[in-house]
């Protein structure tokens, strides 16, 4: 579980987070959707510390991030796994190594084999056998995106940080990562927080939502609230796709 | 203001450095791979550079004696005590400036706004340390880069002068051996330590701290062309300040 209180983050005096107070929960699903530039990404990296908020508390698991001491903060971070939204994959290295690398820097050296081991399997979850050795930039953006996936689930992570896991990828592939990150959260209780845009997710997995615009939290609920609340905000963003324009049209119709 | 911002963060850059260390072994596996691209990588053209900046040193200096009052063994002095004290350290060094340090710039500059320097973080690791202290420890052994271009450029002034015609061997090597200062070369190589952290850390500086995409990334790796090569020249003024006057 992670709780957010009354952050705030700007730059250069520009605020982008206007007072975030939100709670993710274990074992379940928490997507954050809103438009471009809302400010989902910069939330997610106050709530990793890469960004260093002006202003509110983070609590993991009921302790402020802040009272973390230098030890407890490196155990912390050897259960996170996050997916960039550019995939942030380490360029000189292999599929492989990439995978392998979170397992290289936190266990030991003799534990290869089994290391290896584990790398196979998660590169198996995300359909990506027979890419082992190549490099980032000789595969596709879409399998980027999966080994980049995989990276941040070899550690069986507690936290899983999400931002936009499925674009870019065909909507075959988008389906099958979403019910992975689903699966894994349930399975091990993890704590997953997903940045998206797209409804076919939202849909799919939406266990609990939050919608962000302009920096302020507008709106939360699951995903069987999202598609028959009455918000205008909320109904602009989920209808502004044609397909579920027309899906509504259809339900207003009584079809 | 901008600029004393600029210098403290790079002294803060360096503190972060040396602390919380990588794992050892992943650390010995990265200082050999920068090794690889700093030190053999840079051989090639610092070995060309020097032995034609040597060999154009003596042939200056042969052609424009025309005393002959002037002992000929002037030609293989100049070049020595030339290619020692400046174009082996700090001439080379400025070529580095553009060679090593933009590779250094880029590299990590395109690893911070890939979003990688983040992946690094998230995983507990220190990125400071990660990134820069193998480039620092791989730069140690950039006096030998230098022990070998001097080494050629001696070669090339040699190859200049006596194939040239100007000058017969013995008194070219007469003339390299006369009123040798093993000093100079102590010197020569206090330099080349302070350049080589120069050459490692400056260049990391700005690809590290760079904002933007991959244009600025271009345009970091000209800065920190610009602001190595000034750091080099002013401190090559003051160490020679410091130590031969
Ligand atoms: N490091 C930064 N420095 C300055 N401004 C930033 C920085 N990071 C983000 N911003 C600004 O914060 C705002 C929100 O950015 P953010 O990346 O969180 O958007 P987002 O909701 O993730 O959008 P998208 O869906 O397009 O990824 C943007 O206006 C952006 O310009
Ligand atoms: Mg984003």
């Amino acid at each position: 579980m992670i709780e957010v209180e009354n952050l705030h983050k700007g730059f250069d005096g520009e605020e982008i987070l206007k007072g975030i107070n939100y709670t993710f929960e274990k074992s379940k699903t928490n997507l954050i959707i809103g438009g471009s530039g809302s400010g989902k990404s910069v939330l997610l990296k106050c709530m990793l510390g890469l960004l260093t908020p002006e202003k509110g508390i983070i609590k993991y698991d009921g302790k402020p991030y802040s009272e973390f001491t230098e030890d407890e903060k490196k155990d912390l971070s050897k259960q996170i796994g996050m997916i960039f939204q550019g995939g942030a994959l380490f360029d000189s290295m292999t599929v492989e190594e990439n995978v392998m690398f979170p397992l290289r820097m936190f266990t030991h050296r003799k534990k290869k084999k089994q290391n290896l081991e584990r790398v196979k399997e998660v590169l198996k979850r995300v359909n990506l056998e027979g890419s082992e050795k190549k490099l980032p930039a000789e595969i596709s953006g879409g399998m980027q995106k999966r080994v980049s996936i995989a990276r941040a689930i070899v550690n069986r992570p507690k936290y899983l940080f999400c931002d936009e896991p499925n674009s870019g990828l065909d909507p075959k592939t988008a389906t099958v990562i979403d019910q992975l990150i689903q699966e894994i959260t349930h399975e091990y209780d993890i704590t997953t927080i997903i940045i998206t845009h797209d409804m076919n997710s939202v849909l799919e997995i939406g266990e609990k939502i939050a919608f962000l615009k302009d920096g302020v939290l507008a709106w939360k609920g699951d995903k069987s609230q999202i598609f028959k609340t009455d918000d205008e905000t909320v109904v602009d963003f989920v209808y502004s796709s044609n397909l579920f324009q027309k899906v509504r049209e259809a339900q207003q119709k009584g079809l | 203001m901008n600029y004393l911002h600029s210098i403290g963060e790079y002294f803060l850059m360096l503190k972060g450095t040396f602390h919380r260390m990588t794992k050892g072994s992943v650390l010995r596996g990265l200082i050999l791979k920068e090794l690889d691209d700093l030190i053999i990588g840079s051989m090639g053209i610092v070995a060309f550079l020097s032995f034609f900046i040597g060999a154009v040193v003596a042939l200056q200096t042969a052609l424009n004696l025309n005393n002959p009052l002037i002992p000929k063994t002037l030609i293989a002095y100049a070049a020595r005590q030339s290619i020692i004290l400046e174009f082996a350290p700090t001439f080379i060094s400025i070529i580095m400036a553009g060679k090593v340090g933009s590779y250094i710039t880029s590299s990590i500059g395109s690893m911070n706004v890939t979003e990688q320097i983040d992946a690094l973080e998230v995983m507990g690791i220190n990125s400071l340390n990660y990134l820069i202290f193998p480039k620092i420890i791989a730069m140690l052994f950039y006096p030998f880069v230098i022990a070998i271009a001097m080494f050629l450029g001696v070669f090339g002034a040699y190859a200049a002068a006596v194939f040239g015609g100007f000058v017969p061997p013995d008194l070219f090597v007469q003339g390299l051996q006369e009123d040798f200062i093993p000093f100079h070369l102590v010197y020569a190589f206090i330099k080349t330590f302070l350049f080589a952290f120069i050459l490692a850390t400056i260049p990391a500086y700005h690809g590290y701290y760079m904002k933007g995409g991959a244009l600025e990334v271009g345009e970091a790796s000209t800065t920190s062309f610009v602001w190595t090569s000034v750091v080099i020249i002013i401190t090559n003024y003051a160490v020679t300040q410091l130590l031969l006057s």
